[in-house]
């Protein structure tokens, strides 16, 4: 009888927390297929037919409103997200990979020292860096460009690459490697044919929380994009100030923008632990 | 082993060949070559932070450019006697307590109940992971929405059960509230899965030991589970409690730092007064004091963290 009791409390506590985080995503979800006159409806009801408009308003880059036509730029920010993260990460493994593998096969100070002030400024306040890069970033003409924000960005994607990549570079081990090298190939053949294959699921887990991690980044640009380089994250703010209450138009902006994130996270499940923790806990 | 490598694989202890000096040598400045481009990530990082380090010490407004020079450790000086930081202070260290408190204990609470592996506790541990990956000042936006005085479900929510005067976010006395419940629902989650991980990862047999001799529940909770927890919540928390002081993304969605100063964290003052203000020299004072903060807590952190590393393989 008490285990029975105990059983459903387990299970109604467990739907109190599904409850509690999925219901956001889901009424914004539902928010997002509706015209504003069933969305300001009072109360609250899930009988609405379902409208693809504001879908359409988004990606056509025009919004119909009751004083005239709206130009919407919300595509151009998912276009920004897009480039900023995916370029960002492919530099961060161009850079972070090679002194992943310096870090695990050599000890040297300086890796260490690369390797911990990159860590420390994961932790540094972001805006003690920015505020004087943006004065920086005037004279040195690279103020509101790409290649300045996706340098930037190498201060949440780089130190990822760096710490996941490393330990699974030392967890395959030297062996195979050296074995291969024996055989009178060079470090750069057994970088390339060995080690990085043998790494290639901390790479690719790297990358992928990468990605993610500058997708979701909403303070760089802020401070370092005008309206036309910014991404989603900045974007969907400044549309909600823009459109005042077109309501279903925000829902819809912020699934779109949501909805690759969430996607990758289910891909990359399985490495989120270790990425969240810098490698620190193990999933 | 007969035949001599054309080059020596590094950390490989191979008998001294003909051509071993030369060899060593270039193995010497390959590391250094490898994470040359990391290092120059790393001195781009650093230059403008010493540049902030300097800023502070300066009477430096953007808009008043000759009234610029050197004035020491005036603005930490004003600090001391000034109100608006002694609120950032509070408030920062209210959001912080609030979020890393809540969060680690329902954190701790459902990977308790996530802890045995089935199929429904696996896809709740997925489902959790939803709000950990949306952008924090999205999240911020969807709260927004949902709080909405005119139509927001949770608004009306509030009113059913007579509380229409809650105005969430848009009145001074529930703006903390609504932040931190925003940031319990996105960061919860990361407590979850690290805690769970550990968990997970814990040996089986004191459990068993303490079954068979009939140990109560809440004994094996104090005394086995959270002992042997117990660097998973340290690394969670502190890793929670870095992010949580230098909150930004939410609480700038969510009100700038309003209403009045009942938001005004460290990185949004900072903020404000930069780009509202101009007030480079003091805005980047305001960011050296909670680099401190936080640069105090880092150290315990790589300190823990590399116990783990080394010894702790293990949690693997």
């Amino acid at each position: 009888m008490a285990d029975l009791v105990l059983r459903v409390l387990r299970g109604l506590a467990l739907a109190l927390v599904l409850v509690f985080f999925l219901f956001p995503i889901v009424w914004i979800l539902l928010m997002s297929f509706q015209t504003n006159e069933t969305i300001l409806r009072l109360p609250p009801s899930l009988a609405f037919d379902p409208t693809l408009a504001n879908y359409k308003a988004l990606l056509t880059g025009t919004m119909e409103t009751s004083s005239g036509t709206l130009q919407v730029t919300f595509l151009r920010n998912l276009g920004n997200s897009v480039l900023l993260a995916s370029l960002s990460v492919g530099l961060s493994l161009l850079l972070g990979v090679p002194a992943a593998y310096a870090f695990a096969r050599f000890r040297f100070r300086l890796g260490e020292d690369i390797a911990f002030t990159l860590l420390s400024f994961r932790f540094a306040p972001p805006l003690l860096v920015l505020l004087p890069l943006s004065l920086y970033f005037n004279e040195l003409g690279l103020a509101d460009t790409y290649a300045g924000l996706i340098w930037v960005y190498q201060l949440i994607c780089l130190p990822l690459v760096l710490w996941i990549v490393r330990s699974h570079f030392e967890e395959a081990g030297v062996e195979v490697e050296n074995a291969y090298r024996l055989d009178g190939h060079s470090w750069w053949a057994g970088f390339r044919k060995v080690a990085i294959p043998l790494a290639m699921p901390g790479i690719a887990a790297a990358g992928l929380l990468a990605f993610i991690f500058a997708w979701n980044n909403f303070v760089f640009a802020l401070i370092l994009a005008s309206a036309d380089k910014q991404p989603v994250t900045v974007g969907a703010l400044a549309f909600v100030t823009a459109s005042g209450i077109q309501y279903g138009q925000i829902a819809a902006a912020i699934v779109l923008s949501i909805l690759p994130t969430l996607a990758l996270a289910l891909y990359a499940q399985r490495w989120l632990v270790e990425g969240l923790s810098l490698g620190a806990v193990k999933g | 082993m007969s035949h001599s490598a054309p080059t020596l694989p590094p950390g490989l202890p191979l008998p001294a060949a003909a051509n071993r000096r030369r060899t060593r040598r270039a193995d010497a400045w390959l590391p250094y070559l490898l994470s040359l481009p990391a290092l120059l990530v790393c001195i781009g990082i650093l230059v403008p932070f010493v540049t902030a380090l300097w800023y502070s010490l300066q009477r430096y407004n953007l808009a008043m450019p000759f009234t610029r020079g050197f004035i020491g450790l005036e603005h930490y000086q004003e600090f001391l006697s000034d109100p608006a930081f002694w609120n950032t202070l509070r408030v920062s260290a209210v959001f912080t307590l609030a979020t890393v408190g809540v969060e680690l204990l329902l954190g701790l609470g459902i990977a308790l109940l996530l802890w045995r592996r089935s199929r429904v506790n696996d896809a709740a541990a997925v489902v959790l992971l939803l709000p950990l990956m949306t952008a924090p000042a999205l999240a911020s936006l969807m709260w927004k929405l949902m709080t909405n005085p005119g139509f927001g479900v949770l608004a009306w929510a509030a009113a059913q059960v007579g509380a229409g005067d809650f105005r969430w976010a848009s009145a001074p006395s529930s703006a903390m509230f609504t932040v931190v419940l925003v940031d319990v629902w996105v960061y919860t989650p990361f407590m979850v899965i690290l805690l769970l991980a550990g968990l997970r990862s814990l040996p089986p047999q004191p459990f068993e030991a303490a079954r068979l001799d009939g140990v109560p529940a809440h004994f094996v909770l104090l005394r086995i589970t959270l002992p042997m927890l117990a660097p998973f919540l340290l690394t969670a928390t502190l890793f929670r409690t870095l992010d949580s002081i230098q909150q930004f993304d939410i609480v700038y969605a969510m009100t700038q730092g309003g209403p009045g100063d009942a938001l005004m964290v460290f990185q949004v003052q900072a903020y404000l007064e930069f780009f509202q203000y101009t007030n480079v020299g003091r805005s980047a004072a305001l960011l050296v004091v909670l680099w401190a903060v936080t640069y105090a807590l880092s150290r315990l952190f790589i300190r823990h963290w590399m116990r783990l590393r080394q010894g702790g393989r293990a949690h693997g």
